[in-house]
């Protein structure tokens, strides 16, 4: 049996409609923390918002569905969780451009610091393929971006707590610090750059790609909501073809 | 603490080796994804020591159910046992570090079957494909192998026209118990027991039913009446009223390609005559050219 899976997931979506408050809050804390960014570059790229307003929206986005409890009426047999809630972005920014008016920051409510200059920067720099395709599949893929953002956050915090930096910084200098057109570092020069022999750089390299599979499944399986959705999910995003 | 921010070069580097398994790197030499099933993912890989390319089936780091690891593993004991120039061979099985089996095996190039029919081939080229899978699958059933997902996309044709039964992740031993109500299989070729989850009616016959449908898929739109009686009566919905073996479902089919009469088309005189002079055609043709000439020549002195 697989050792490094999570086995028991935790999803949150169940828990947004929680009559609990503070399960509820904390739902809407790890929902808003994964899916800010995708919704902000999905208001700016395809509702061609400008960056005010594209703020303001995924503010208020969030903070109306923790109010009013959109989010409530999923249906997990009718769409994947991700797609039902890019669906409902789509509703709330086409109501706001019919009201005509600049949105209101939800009632004050902050799930988590969302770093708009950032998310802004980044937007700026989507261009050609990335800006292609439907609005479903831009969404995916920045949802896909988001989750292993924060799966990469999770990798970094474990391996310093336990003692593994070099196990991360590998890992960050081989598979996340990857540009188009610029050849990756060999195994030899990580070797040498990182003080380590070559046979360790394989398999400090293969301990956090595991570690790292592990953390996008425990995002994963927080995110989906139920065991249909997590397989499919996983499999579209750990099974895709180089 | 900051998030790090994924690149789009970054992305697609990272869902390409996330899933990559951590199979004996001095070994194999993992190169890319040439397969993805509901249960696992196969790899093109070097076997080092060798120095030749294989295929590594690898259980998807998604799937945790005990079941799941338990049929990888009875998959590659199976292939290992089945010896046979129709089903793909294993060359090493084992586990990974963090607990996924996998096994090598050959890797086989060419098309799936449903590939390979668009092909424009044959009737007869098509027969003597579908008489191989019949083969490989006799020689499973002989050793008390039941596949169970027997259909064209499990089907590979190789460049020089060998043909391998691949796919033996639902396949069982006859004699094996199973809860009742397991559904394993694909709709369109599964026999109608083993749709139903019907565990105890569900035999070597399911396979036949299979064949069947294959054998339909592969039939032309106007396919002679007796070939479509064998395909009918293979796929025939009771198990009591099909082949009851898969070689007495060949032997039927040997039987068609050498113009003598099947067991599942029961002839007029028309039929008869037909069949019966399409198999001596030759010999027939030269008879009536000698008369034709004959007759020319009578003509010709008259």
């Amino acid at each position: 049996m697989p050792g490094e899976f999570p086995t028991t997931r935790h999803s949150i979506v169940q828990a947004l409609s929680s009559p609990e408050p503070e399960v509820r809050r904390r739902a809407f804390d790890t929902l808003a923390r994964c899916y800010w960014k995708p919704v902000y570059k999905y208001v700016r790229l395809r509702w061609h918002a400008d960056p005010q307003d594209a703020e303001d929206l995924t503010q208020d986005f969030f903070a109306q569905a923790f109010e009013k409890g959109h989010l409530d009426r999923y249906d997990p047999a009718k769409a994947r969780f991700r797609t039902y809630l890019r669906v409902c972005v789509d509703g709330a920014v086409a109501n706001a451009k019919k009201a005509g008016a600049r949105l209101k920051r939800g009632g004050g409510i902050v799930f988590v610091p969302m770093d708009f200059p950032a998310a802004e920067h980044e937007t700026l720099a989507v261009t050609g393929d990335t800006a292609d395709g439907t609005e479903e599949e831009f969404f995916r893929r920045e949802w896909i971006r988001s989750l292993f953002e924060l799966a990469l956050g999770r990798l970094r915090d474990e391996c310093q707590t336990e003692g593994k930096e070099t196990a991360f910084r590998l890992f960050q200098k081989y598979d996340v610090e990857r540009e188009a057109e610029i050849p990756a570092p060999t195994y030899a020069g990580l070797a040498q750059a990182f003080n380590v022999p070559e046979t360790q750089v394989t398999n400090l390299l293969a301990y956090a790609r595991r570690r790292f599979r592990h953390h996008v499944l425990e995002v994963l399986g927080e995110l989906t909501a139920s065991d249909e959705e997590f397989a499919a999910e996983a499999r579209d995003i750990l099974g895709a073809s180089p | 603490m900051t998030n790090l921010p994924v690149s789009d070069a970054a992305l697609r580097h990272l869902q390409a080796v996330v899933d990559l398994p951590a199979v004996p790197s001095d070994k194999y030499e993992l190169q890319e994804i040439i397969g993805r099933g509901g249960m696992g993912t196969v790899y093109l890989a070097r076997d080092k020591e060798l120095d030749r390319l294989v295929a590594i089936k690898v259980l998807g780091s998604h799937i945790t159910s005990p079941g799941s690891v338990e049929r990888l593993v009875r998959e590659a004991k199976i292939l290992a046992r089945l010896e046979h120039p129709g089903i793909v061979p294993v060359h090493d099985v084992g586990v990974t570090p963090d607990g996924r089996p996998y096994y090598v095996m050959k890797l086989v190039k060419g098309n799936d079957l449903s590939a390979h029919a668009g092909d424009d081939l044959s009737l007869g080229a098509m027969l003597r494909v579908f008489e191989r899978i019949c083969d490989a699958v006799a020689f499973a059933h002989a050793h008390g192998v039941i596949h169970r997902d027997l259909k064209p996309g499990n089907v590979m044709v190789g460049a020089f026209g060998e043909v391998l039964v691949m796919d033996w992740g639902v396949a069982k031993f006859a004699a094996a118990v199973e809860s009742p109500g397991t559904v394993l299989g694909t709709p369109g070729y599964m026999a109608p027991e083993q749709a139903m989850g019907d565990v105890e009616n569900t035999d070597h016959r399911a396979d036949v039913f299979s064949l069947g449908a294959i054998l339909g898929f592969l039939l032309p739109e106007a396919p002679p009446p007796a070939l479509r009686a064998i395909a009918r009566k293979a796929a025939a919905v009771d198990p009591g009223e099909r082949y009851q073996t898969v070689t007495a479902l060949a032997d039927d089919l040997s039987r068609f390609r050498a113009a003598e009469a099947v067991i599942a088309y029961p002839e007029n005189l028309l039929d008869r005559v037909r069949r019966v002079a399409w198999k001596y055609r030759v010999p027939l043709a030269l008879v009536l050219a000698y008369v034709f000439m004959r007759m020319l020549l009578m003509l010709i002195r008259a």
